[in-house]
């Protein structure tokens, strides 16, 4: 299996990778207005204005929709898996892997609760994944 | 833009379609452009402007032996020619050139000098999808789906219709990649790609290209076709990355580009003889029928299912057999506007009887863009 493709941090974004690598879900806000948004750059979109701050995230989110891959990608293995977007407490959505539970419609079921994981896969990237929320 | 302004005078696909593995990307480009300039009774010395996505104009201009004072490499997917049309009516009504060649080629399937799919693992689709294992269009066009089927109670048995009732359309056209009649059951049986999408309700993966030439209202009266002018035009971008969209149940780029395209036009929804809408994915024709205003939010799979978009339906839509049934090169866009065409001309081969405003709506990337044109052959 070939190595899995990894993303390259710019330094827009370098925060939000290495708050990964220490386990933490960092994303960013207005100052001004408090809104919260992702991915990652140093203003806020609309306002413009780069009075920004990077915050911990909950980790809480719900499933909002995914397909399943039934074509696996070469660096992905061999089954089936679910692309996600996941619908994060703080309002912005982000796209996942959602682990812990089959790949499959019935047990995928959308708005279900999640709560984020991390997995390294090099040195210096690991990724968010989502999982079941437990309790 | 001024209405009715600006002609369509030349118009014509590639030589061959489907699998055409002994022409490159470049080649097909030519192949299609030679064949409009053909239809228009042009030489490339006769074109001033150029316009292309995928290649360069740059590419185009040198290969054609082509000196334009008009360039436009504007390429945002597979709308990019409805684009080139909006702008190209800008810089003629401008003074900036008279004559405007917009082509299409891609060698889809048989990759002869194409490049791979793939993004920088440095840009954001790069870092913030890419690593989630999405692969090209079919795991990422997809994925709002399940919320809009959700959210408006659309079943897998409505996605299937739309490529059931798009391939009574290509039965119709000779040159269709596939016409043989095909049942819900034959798509809810068809491979599974990616839950919720089958095979057939994907769009194809072929060789193909088409080419446009626009002048002005003024000149096209002289030129051997009939012409087909340009009513209305709109444009929009909203996101490179699918899982940034504002509304997983509806295009903010389909409807500001939409509405701009109605509104330029001057034209109401039951003026409408024809419809094009973009379909790489069997869900595009829904999300299109009501960002378009066409349907209410949640109503298109009940007017499909009611066969309104059908043979003898009120509004015919996607006529050619679409990107699911027709042909699907990877930018689709050129061949509904190619249709758009044929149907103003009179000569499809599923010719909407009587038909005098069309609507062609394009999508490019994953609902990342989007471009309308509205055409009327009457001046």
């Amino acid at each position: 299996m070939p190595p899995r493709i990894l993303p390259e941090p710019t330094p827009e974004t370098q925060h939000f990778w290495d708050g990964s690598r220490n386990g933490e879900l960092l994303l960013q806000r207005c100052k001004e207005t408090g809104e919260a948004y992702f991915p990652p750059r140093p203003f806020a979109p609309k306002s413009g204005s780069r009075n920004v701050e990077v915050f911990k995230a909950s980790g809480r989110a719900t499933l909002y929709s995914y397909v399943i891959n039934h074509r696996p990608r070469p660096d992905m293995g061999t089954e089936p898996y679910a692309i996600a977007v996941v619908q994060l407490e703080e309002g912005p959505r982000m796209m996942t892997n959602i682990v812990g539970c089959p790949q499959t419609p019935e047990a995928l079921v959308l708005d279900m609760p999640l709560e984020v994981v991390f997995e390294k896969m090099s040195d210096t990237i690991s990724l968010p994944f989502f999982q079941p929320a437990k309790g | 833009m001024k209405q009715k302004s600006i002609a369509v005078v030349g118009a014509a696909e590639t030589t061959q379609m489907g699998k055409i593995p002994d022409v490159s990307v470049l080649g097909l480009h030519a192949d299609a452009a030679l064949n409009a300039l053909a239809d228009a009774g042009l030489k490339p010395s006769d074109i001033d402007g150029v316009a292309c996505a995928g290649i360069s104009p740059v590419e185009l201009a040198q290969y054609l032996g082509i000196t334009p004072t008009y360039a436009d490499g504007t390429s945002v997917g597979g709308c990019s020619f409805m684009l080139h049309v909006r702008h190209a009516a800008a810089a003629i009504n401008a003074g900036h050139c008279t004559t405007v060649l917009i082509t299409h080629g891609e060698s889809g399937r048989s990759r002869v000098g194409a490049g791979g799919f793939g993004r920088a693992p440095s840009s954001m689709m790069g870092q913030f999808e890419m690593p989630f294992g999405v692969t090209a269009p079919p795991t990422m066009f997809t994925i709002p789906v399940l919320r809009y089927m959700k959210t408006y109670g659309v079943t897998v048995e409505d996605l299937a219709n739309v490529a059931v009732i798009q391939r009574e359309w290509a039965a119709k056209n000779p040159r269709a990649s596939y016409r043989d009649p095909i049942t819900i059951d034959d798509v809810l049986n068809s491979d599974m790609i990616a839950w919720p999408f089958r095979k057939l309700m994907c769009c194809l993966v072929t060789d193909g290209g088409g080419a446009l030439i626009l002048t002005s209202a003024e000149r096209a009266k002289d030129f051997p076709q009939k012409p087909v002018y340009v009513l209305g035009t709109g444009e929009s971008v909203e996101t490179p990355l699918v899982s940034q969209m504002e509304d997983f149940t509806s295009s903010k780029a389909f409807r500001v580009s939409g509405k701009k395209a109605f509104d330029e036009a001057g034209i109401s929804h039951a003026d409408v003889d024809h419809l094009m809408i973009y379909d790489a994915f069997a869900h595009l024709p829904l999300y299109g029928l009501e960002d378009l205003g066409f349907c209410k939010p949640g109503e298109a799979k009940d007017f499909i299912n009611g066969r309104n978009t059908a043979i003898g339906g009120k509004l015919p839509l996607n006529t050619n057999g679409g990107g699911l049934s027709y042909m699907h090169s990877g930018m689709y866009g050129m061949y509904a506007l190619q249709e758009s065409v044929r149907q103003m001309r009179g000569i499809a081969p599923a010719q909407v009887p009587g038909a005098k405003i069309s609507v062609c709506h394009g999508v490019g990337g994953m609902f990342a863009a989007s471009g309308t044109v509205i055409f009327s052959n009457e001046a």
